[in-house]
């Protein structure tokens, strides 16, 4: 086809995505645009995202319209440059329907990328399991509240270079509700039982916010276990929290009030959409989950502050450690990383809330990449 | 076998309450100061107090729209069911409910009911639970000739048999629905219809205490006993109208003056008392003074309480919205 | 989590509360069924639909109850069992039959409370099927939730789904106030991803299906399938809708949809039931008196005619609201002068 003209595709955010919503255009038709450019919001059931433009031009014809639910790899718009005629722009977007069409499949590889239900000592924990390659694998330890689909944009793009697992937490998610005494203890013998039950005798541990205070807490009890450290606004090194958020998070039974405490985690607060709310509830709403999640709270941020302090781990790793924390972080305040020690790679990102791997996706994966690529090197 | 004289004193007492509870509504209805409508219970007492001294506080019953004798015999609180019938905030039901409506779960009195026949599938309902809950509870019914045409009731005695339930259905058969006589409405008769379903049937008179003390208590043992519901027919004589102001012009001009004469429960009782020497009848003219005091407070204390306010017009439609 | 049917949904919802707590009890006609069969099977059915399978062989016979055709006594025994300490679930079977036992739930079980001066609780839920679609005629077709939301005293939920159902009906269970809980008859079979886990959905909270721009579409029970089918084609005439599903009737969600309202300036209401004092009217009115100014057009409701349901499929097909009718509904909106709205 005509190489100056490009199709605008509804992307795949995470492998267990089938199809988006095109929530609206941020650019018009005849627009310029450059690559890398965001010309539209997707909305998943978990998310919405910027779309960003695959090439520069002009933004010469919405195919879709805003409001429509359309299957991965539907075409959006198509950018070509100014001399495209409208006849040609017209026969792309006939040739690429009838060209989609015809390929199906392609999806061969996405069964075995839904997570699965796995037993591991005392729990039933819910792990999704993907890539292979020559590099350590990779252990992705989510926040509290949250789940394994917070890696969503993070966990396919490292599965490029190794085995990247994701998992839900006790009391989290798909796993079972039991949480003991709820301690950062407990939740990193969890996460070193997986390891274990995965054969896996070491790994690169990325953990973001309670799951950072778990990935020290490994580093604490298991030192053999870890490999390195990538620590996204993680809890366990200030006393200062935002309890009521927390507490939101966890008691919200509304899909307005979830929305708001949710928003709470992003810099851009267009990011929090009702569907996503509505996700959290979902998993808010079975037997235990709240239970559980209090439990946890009372360990690790009672009487409104943090209550473990894992400094004293991070002072004295020994281990390649890399830090991310947005600037506009509301939950855990920036400071925790301002004080960190000279040995950690400090990555602190303008305009961003508490979880910069979904608000800085592409940065954020870049820059883990280049750490577990150099850490590996080293290795 | 002997009742005790424990017993005996409470069921007097209880009876002597009903009776000048409801002389007094008789009364104080008439002056216009107690809203909606009261349907009196006089002339029955025997039937309340002698089925409900056989059961415990944890026994349930559900009653009719002509409630106070059942509520007072269950052992609900007399000021509050006073109260509740001048419209009180202080009343049993906080004036929501009134004459037709008083219940009180914790004493096991499910409740007057305005509709007829309404009771009988609930206490089905009270029966199951003591069987599932296995707490040695039976559940009582009571309801009137004119309830014992209502679908309802004739449903009830069937699933109550097929459930194998410890319920008691008692007929409080005083020879009217309303104003139509149960000669012409009810076919054939309470027996064979208890008949109908297998179920054992006794029967007694309600205006001797002592009778219907003895044969409710067989049909409370055989339900108690896991041995499936039972029917007791208690023929009864109504004193005054259907309800307050009700002319009586469909009963034949001495009716009433013959069963005030001939079948007063509380003269009948005080006479065995005494004849057979159960008790001393000071102790029971003892007891008419104490009830008179009692009633009087529970008329001063209704007229002086608070009315419901605005706020509780909205209050308890449900348990959580 | 796995995908199941809306009838699985509600048989696991079922016995799930029930191992949770022994006071559940259920009963109605069939809900075993088998009961004095010859054949000697007493699990043999699980209601017409089978939606109540296998309970009885797990809970036995003192908390599966088969009852005689006899609405009146059994609906009146699960109120009086309600307000004595159980939490009986009552199969009503096909909700027209609620002409038999209206007064246990009306006079009865919705009253208890407020009569009793809030000294009672009364944690029933009936279980009933609705609506037409199924060639069952005007005695077995009825859309009826519009008849109990009247009543103070009832709560009154119509899921839209499976994985609504389940988590509706714990929710019901859990409740201490009496609950109809209404599943349309055609929907048994839907299939879709249900939590293994018990749930809860709360009450009185509206699900946005579909979020969009020009018009709200409140929706109700199986109608919200419709109108998402419906918002879906509009979409790619680039008209985009909003589909809120109230899920219960009463109570109802009104600041979402007010707020909707608010968003949209434009309202369709999809209604089963028959067209005279229904939930469109009933929103309508709602949204006349809060949100008149929002209104760019005047509100459109798909409703069925005032007739009995017809038993022959055109005519039940000529009565049914569908995916058609609310697309033209929502294009004729959209086509309305639109008014200045200050």
């Amino acid at each position: 086809m005509t190489k100056n003209l490009t199709a605008l595709t509804m992307p795949k955010f995470g492998l267990a995505m089938t199809e988006g919503k095109l929530a609206s255009w941020t650019l018009s038709p005849g627009d310029a645009v450059r690559e890398g450019d965001e010309v539209a919001d997707i909305e998943t059931s978990k998310i919405t995202s910027g779309y960003e433009s695959p090439a520069s031009g002009i933004l010469r014809k919405q195919v879709a319209q805003a409001g429509e639910t359309l299957p991965v790899g539907a075409l959006l718009g198509v950018v070509a440059d100014a001399e495209a005629s409208d006849e040609e722009i017209d026969a792309f977007i006939a040739s690429f329907t009838a060209d989609t069409a015809e390929e199906g499949g392609g999806e061969a590889e996405a069964a075995n990328a839904d997570p699965r239900v796995i037993t591991v000592g005392e729990h039933s924990l819910n792990v999704r399991d993907v890539g292979r390659g020559a590099g350590a694998p990779v252990l992705l330890i989510h926040g509290f509240g949250g789940d394994l689909s917070n890696w969503m944009l993070n966990q396919d793009v490292l599965a490029r270079h190794q085995r990247v697992i994701a998992f839900d937490l006790p009391g989290h998610g798909a796993s079972s509700k039991d949480v003991g005494d709820g301690s950062v203890t407990v939740l990193a013998e969890a996460a070193y039982e997986l390891l274990k039950a995965l054969d896996i005798p070491k790994a690169h541990i990325l953990g973001h916010s309670l799951g950072g205070a778990i990935a020290l807490a490994l580093l604490r009890d298991y030192p053999d276990a870890v490999l390195t450290l990538t620590l996204v606004a993680p809890a366990g090194l200030e006393r200062e929290v935002n309890a009521e958020s927390l507490r939101e998070m966890v008691e919200a039974d509304r899909t307005r009030d979830m929305q708001k405490a949710l928003q709470a985690l992003v810099h851009d607060k267009s990011l929090v959409g009702r569907r996503m709310a509505d996700n959290v509830l979902r998993v808010r709403r079975l037997d235990g989950a709240r239970e559980a999640l209090r439990t946890i709270e009372a360990a690790c941020f009672a009487n409104g502050q943090q209550s473990i302090d894992l400094r004293p781990v991070l002072d004295a790793a020994r281990i390649p450690v890399t830090l991310f924390w947005g600037e506009e972080d509301e939950v855990l305040p920036v400071a925790g990383a301002k004080n960190a020690p000279d040995h950690v790679v400090k990555h602190l990102l303008p305009q961003i809330g508490h979880m910069p791997q979904l608000e800085k996706t592409v940065e954020f994966n870049r820059l883990v990449e280049a750490f577990l690529e150099k850490a590996q090197v080293t290795a | 076998m002997q009742i005790s004289r424990e017993t005996l004193l409470r069921s007097y007492r209880a009876m002597r309450t009903i009776r000048a509870f409801e002389e007094r509504l008789h009364r104080e209805f008439a002056t216009g100061e107690i809203p909606g409508f009261v349907h009196l219970y006089c002339g029955e007492e025997a039937s309340a107090v002698g089925v409900c001294a056989n059961l415990t506080e944890q026994d349930t019953i559900a009653s009719t729209h002509r409630g106070h004798g059942h509520c007072i015999a269950k052992g609900v609180d007399v000021g509050g069911m006073m109260a509740e019938i001048y419209g009180r905030k202080t009343g049993v039901c906080r004036g929501k409910g009134g004459s037709m409506h008083i219940a009180d779960l914790s004493k096991g009195m499910l409740g007057a009911n305005g509709i007829v026949g309404g009771g009988p599938p609930l206490i089905c309902g009270a029966a199951l639970s003591h069987k599932v809950l296995k707490d040695n509870g039976v559940a009582v019914a009571f309801y009137g000739d004119g309830a014992s045409n209502e679908g309802t009731t004739l449903e009830s005695l069937n699933l109550a048999t097929v459930w194998h339930l410890p319920a008691v259905f008692v007929v409080e058969d005083n020879g009217y629905g309303e104003a139509t006589g149960a000669s012409y409405a009810c076919a054939g008769t309470q027996k064979d219809r208890a008949a109908g379903f297998g179920m054992p049937y006794m029967e007694c008179d309600g205006s001797d205490f002592f009778a219907v003390h003895d044969a409710a208590r067989d049909a409370i043992d055989h339900a108690r006993s896991g041995k499936g519901p039972v029917m007791l027919h208690v023929h009864l004589q109504r004193w005054y109208g259907h309800f307050e102001g009700d002319a009586m012009s469909y009963r034949a001009p001495n009716e009433v003056a013959d069963a005030k004469k001939d079948h007063d429960c509380l003269e009948s009782f005080r006479e065995r008392a005494g004849q057979e020497k159960l008790l001393d009848l000071s102790a029971l003219d003892e007891i008419d003074a104490a009830v008179a005091d009692e009633i009087e407070s529970a008329v001063q204390a209704a007229k002086q309480a608070p009315w419901p306010e605005e706020a509780d017009l909205m209050a308890d439609v449900y348990v959580k919205i | 989590m796995s995908k199941k049917s809306f009838r699985q949904a509600i048989n696991e919802a079922l016995r799930q509360e029930m191992r949770r707590d022994p006071t559940v009890v259920l009963m109605g006609e069939d809900v075993a069924g088998g009961q004095g069969g010859s054949s000697g099977v007493k699990d043999a059915w699980g209601g017409v639909l089978g939606v109540t399978k296998g309970l009885l062989t797990e809970f036995g016979e003192s908390r599966v109850l088969d009852t005689p055709i006899s609405e009146a006594s059994y609906i009146g025994a699960a109120a009086g069992a309600a307000a004595t300490g159980l939490r009986p679930v009552a199969e009503l079977m096909f909700v027209d039959f609620v002409g038999c036992c209206l007064d246990q739930i009306m006079n009865q079980a919705a009253k208890f409370r407020y009569m009793f001066g809030g000294k009672a609780r009364t944690p029933l839920v009936i279980r009933a099927m609705y609506g037409a679609g199924f060639n069952a005629a005007a005695q077995h077709s009825q859309a009826l939730y519009p008849l109990f939301t009247h009543i103070p005293g009832l709560k009154v939920v119509v899921p839209s789904s499976p994985y609504e159902a389940k988590g509706l009906l714990i929710e019901a269970i859990r409740d201490d106030d009496p609950v109809i809980f209404l599943e349309n008859k055609v929907m048994y079979d839907d299939i879709e991803e249900v939590p293994d886990e018990a749930y809860t959905i709360p009450f009185g909270e509206a699900n946005l299906t579909r979020e969009g721009d020009d018009v709200t579409i409140v929706a109700i029970g199986r109608m919200v399938g419709m109108a998402n089918e419906a918002a879906d084609r509009l979409a790619k005439q680039g008209i985009s809708c909003t589909v809120l599903d109230p899920r219960t009737t009463f109570p109802l969600d009104e600041q979402t949809i007010l707020e909707c309202v608010e968003d949209t300036g434009r309202l369709v209401i999809v209604d089963e039931s028959s067209p005279r004092c229904n939930m469109a009217c009933d929103i309508s009115a709602l949204v006349a008196e809060q949100a008149f100014g929002a209104l760019k057009a005047p509100i459109r409701r798909v409703v069925p005619p005032h007739t009995p349901v017809p038993f022959s499929t055109p005519l039940e097909n000529l009565y049914m609201p569908n995916a058609d009718k609310i697309e033209a509904a929502v294009k004729a909106v959209m086509m309305q002068k639109t008014r200045e709205v200050a």
